[in-house]
C-alpha cells in the first residue's frame, strides 16, 4: 500500500505574510497529499493568523491538497475553547490535540494528533469509535509499538512524526516571556523572533532543547528515514513533516523520493543534511531509545 | 460545587509502613500504587504487593481513612493486561477509588467496575469544562485531580462550570510542564512518566567532581552545576540550568517545590474538594511530619481561623529547599 505525506501544523509564531507565502508555495509545489493549518501552541497568536487561513485553505484546495484544521493543544481561556468548538463544527477534517475538542466533534471524523495520549490499542479503538480516522501517536512511541497498535486497528490510518523538531512538552508558563522578564499576559510576542524556536543549550554548550512560547521542542531535528517496506511492515500509512524555515518543498521531495523507492534512506539522510536545518538529525524514539540519539536506522 | 463541605486531605504512601504513618498522622485518604509500571512512581523498593494493598486498605478502613489506588501510567501496546489486572486487584482489595489517566484503564473500570469510584489522574491533564465533561460522561469519573498550571481564580471558574469533585496539589514536587504530556525525560534518557512511570530516572544520573564545581548530568546532558560547598541537587530535567538567547539560568523553573499551604482557604473557596500532598517516593518520617502539619492547617482553615496562624503551622516545613505557590497565585500569567 502507498504511504502518503502530511504537512503538520506550524508550531511557530510566523507573521501573517510569512504564513501566506509559505502555504502558497506548499500549495503550488510540495508533493504532499494533506496539509494541516491552524494555531496549535498558543491561543494568543490566533488573532494574527486567523485572517490568513481562509485564503490559504482555498489556495491549498485548489492545489489538490486535503486540508485539516488543527486545534489548540492546550485551550484554556473561553475564547480559545470557543475557537476549538468552531473548528470542530467546520466541514473540514479536524485534528484534535486535546480532549476538550472530543465532545464538540460528536462522533464526526478527526485526526488524533500527537498531543493526545494514544499509547495502546484499547485507547486507539475507543477514539476510533468516536470518529478518529487518522492517528498520529505521541512522538516518544517506538515504531514497533505504533505497528502493534495499528495491527489492532486495521481500518485506521497511522501516521508517524517523521521530520522536524520534536514537540516534547507544553506548559502553563510561557518560556519566551520568562526569558525576557515579561508576564505571559503582556508577552509582547517575543516568540516571533525565533521562527524555528530558540535553542536551549546545556551549560557546556551542547544544543539540547528549543523553546517556543509555552512549548518546548527538541533542538535536534527528527528524521524518520525508513524504506517503504519497513514502514509498511509497521502498517504506517502517513509520514508527517513539521514546518520549519528550511526549504520544506525540498524536504517533501526528499521524502517523496524515499517513499517511491527512488532514494535509499542513507541518500535521503545526506540530502536532508544538505539543507539549512535548525539542528542535527535524530531518530532514537523510533527504536525505543532516547529521542536525542542520532539517526541510525539505515 | 462542593464548597462548604469539609476538605479531604489526600496523602502519599510508597510503603505499608508509610501508609500506617500517614493514617496515624491524620490523612483522610492515602494514595498508593502496585510495585510495577502501572503507577507513576515506579521506583525500586517502593509500592505495594496485592496482599500489602489488601492489608493497607483494611488498616486504613479500621482507622476511618480511605485508600485510593493509582494506576496512572499508560498501558503498554500489545500488553495491556497488567493494567487491567491492576485495576481488578485494586477493586478486589477494597480500594475506595482508582486513580487513572489512560482511556484504556478508565474504560476498563467503567465497563467492569462501575461501583468503584474513579478519579481522573493529574496525568490526564484535564483542565477545561469540556475535557472534564468528556471524562465524566464517558467513564462516570467522580473526581478530577487538577493540573498544576491553573491559578486559584481559574480553578474557581472551572468548578462553577463542572459537576464533579476536584482535587488540588498543595505540597511536594512541582511539574511545570503539563503533566502526562511531557516527553523531556525520554528525549534525554529513553524513559518517561507515560511510558515507564519515571522522570529523570536515577540510573541516568551521574555526578562529576571538578576542581571548581560538581556537574550533574542526565544521560550525558549537563543539567546543573554546583559551586564547592553548595549542596548538589537532583538533576530533574525541567529544573536544570541552561543557556538561551544570551542568558544563563533556570530557564524553565527554579529548583523549587510546591507549598500552597497559605492557599488552603482560597482553594476551599474556589470549590476544591480535596488537597493532595505529593511524595510517594518519600520516607515515613517525612510523610508523618508533612501530614501532621497539614492536618492541623486544614482543620484550622475549616474552623475559619486566621491565615497567619495557618501559615505559622506550616512554617516548620519550609526549612531546607526553596518553595513556591506555583501557578495558584497567577504569577505565571
Amino acid at each position: 500500500m502507498s504511504i502518503a505525506l502530511t504537512l503538520g501544523p506550524t508550531f511557530f509564531h510566523w507573521p501573517p505574510d510569512r504564513l501566506r507565502d509559505f502555504y502558497y508555495r506548499i500549495a503550488d509545489e510540495a508533493p504532499v497529499e494533506r496539509v494541516h493549518v491552524g494555531e496549535v501552541v498558543c491561543g494568543k497568536r490566533m488573532p494574527f493568523s486567523d485572517p490568513v487561513w481562509p485564503e490559504v485553505i482555498e489556495r491549498l484546495e485548489r492545489g489538490g491538497k486535503e486540508v485539516v484544521l488543527s486545534t489548540l493543544a492546550m485551550p484554556a481561556l473561553s475564547r480559545e475553547r470557543r475557537a476549538v468548538e468552531e473548528f470542530c463544527a467546520d466541514g473540514h477534517l479536524v485534528e484534535i490535540n486535546d480532549v476538550t475538542a472530543l465532545p464538540a466533534r460528536a462522533g464526526g471524523p478527526f485526526v488524533a494528533g500527537p498531543f493526545l495520549n494514544v499509547y495502546n490499542e484499547a485507547t486507539a479503538q475507543f477514539l476510533i469509535r468516536r470518529g478518529a480516522s487518522t492517528i498520529c501517536p505521541p512522538v516518544e512511541l517506538p515504531l514497533a509499538t505504533i505497528g502493534a497498535i495499528a495491527a489492532a486497528c486495521p481500518d485506521t490510518e497511522f501516521e508517524v512524526f517523521a521530520f522536524g523538531r520534536l514537540p516534547l512538552a507544553l506548559s502553563g508558563r510561557c518560556y519566551h516571556a520568562r526569558l525576557h522578564g515579561l508576564h505571559k499576559d503582556s508577552c509582547q510576542f517575543t516568540c516571533e523572533q525565533d521562527p524555528d524556536g530558540l535553542v536551549v543549550e546545556t551549560l557546556n554548550d551542547q544544543a539540547f532543547l528549543a523553546m517556543n512560547g509555552v512549548q518546548t521542542l527538541s533542538a535536534q531535528v527528527q528524521a524518520v528515514l525508513f524504506s517503504p517496506a519497513d514502514l509498511d511492515a509497521q502498517r504506517i500509512r502517513r509520514l508527517r513533516l513539521s514546518p520549519h524555515t528550511c526549504d520544506m518543498v525540498a524536504v517533501a521531495r526528499i521524502y517523496r523520493a524515499l517513499l517511491a523507492g527512488d532514494l535509499a534512506p542513507v541518500e535521503a539522510l545526506a540530502r536532508l543534511g544538505d539543507l539549512d536545518l535548525p539542528g542535527t538529525l535524530v531518530d532514537g524514539y523510533t527504536r525505543g531509545a532516547a529521542g536525542s540519539q542520532p539517526v541510525a536506522c539505515l | 460545587m462542593t464548597a462548604g463541605r469539609r476538605m479531604e486531605l489526600v496523602c502519599p504512601a510508597g510503603t505499608p509502613a508509610t501508609l500506617r504513618a500517614a493514617v496515624a498522622a491524620g490523612a483522610d485518604a492515602v494514595y498508593c500504587g502496585f510495585s510495577d509500571d502501572t503507577n507513576a512512581r515506579n521506583f525500586p523498593g517502593l509500592n505495594f504487593s496485592p496482599q500489602e494493598m489488601a492489608e493497607g486498605v483494611r488498616f486504613a478502613h479500621d482507622h476511618g481513612s480511605k485508600v485510593l489506588v493509582a494506576i496512572n501510567t499508560f498501558a503498554r501496546a500489545g500488553d495491556t493486561d497488567p493494567w487491567r489486572k491492576a485495576a481488578d486487584t485494586a477493586v478486589a482489595c477494597g480500594a475506595d477509588a482508582v486513580i487513572a489517566a489512560d482511556i484504556a484503564v478508565l474504560d476498563h473500570m467503567a465497563q467492569n467496575h462501575p461501583k468503584t469510584r474513579l478519579h481522573l489522574s493529574v496525568q490526564a491533564a484535564a483542565a477545561t469544562p469540556e475535557a472534564i465533561g468528556f471524562y465524566t460522561e464517558a467513564f462516570a469519573v467522580r473526581r478530577v485531580v487538577l493540573p498544576r498550571v491553573l491559578s486559584v481564580q481559574e480553578i474557581a471558574a472551572l468548578n462553577r462550570a463542572i459537576a464533579v469533585e476536584t482535587e488540588a496539589f498543595v505540597f511536594g514536587g512541582l511539574c511545570v510542564m503539563m503533566e502526562g504530556r511531557c516527553h523531556l525525560s525520554s528525549y534525554a534518557t529513553g524513559r518517561s512518566p507515560n511510558l515507564n512511570g519515571v522522570c529523570s530516572p536515577p540510573e541516568a544520573v551521574s555526578y562529576e567532581e571538578g576542581g571548581d564545581a560538581t556537574t550533574a548530568r542526565l544521560s550525558g546532558f549537563t543539567i546543573d552545576r554546583y559551586e564547592p560547598g553548595m549542596p548538589a541537587g537532583y538533576p530533574t530535567l525541567c529544573k536544570g540550568q541552561f543557556k538561551a538567547g544570551g542568558k544563563t539560568g533556570y530557564l524553565f523553573e527554579d529548583p523549587v517545590s510546591l507549598n500552597a499551604g497559605t492557599m488552603i482557604v482560597a482553594l476551599k473557596e474556589a470549590g476544591i474538594t480535596a488537597l493532595k500532598i505529593e511524595g510517594r517516593q518519600r520516607g515515613k518520617g517525612y510523610v508523618s511530619e508533612v501530614v501532621r502539619a497539614f492536618r492541623r492547617a486544614v482543620d484550622a482553615a475549616e474552623q475559619g481561623r486566621d491565615p497567619v496562624e495557618i501559615e505559622g503551622i506550616l512554617a516548620s516545613l519550609s526549612e531546607g529547599g526553596r518553595q513556591t505557590t506555583g501557578a495558584y497565585r497567577k504569577t505565571w500569567r
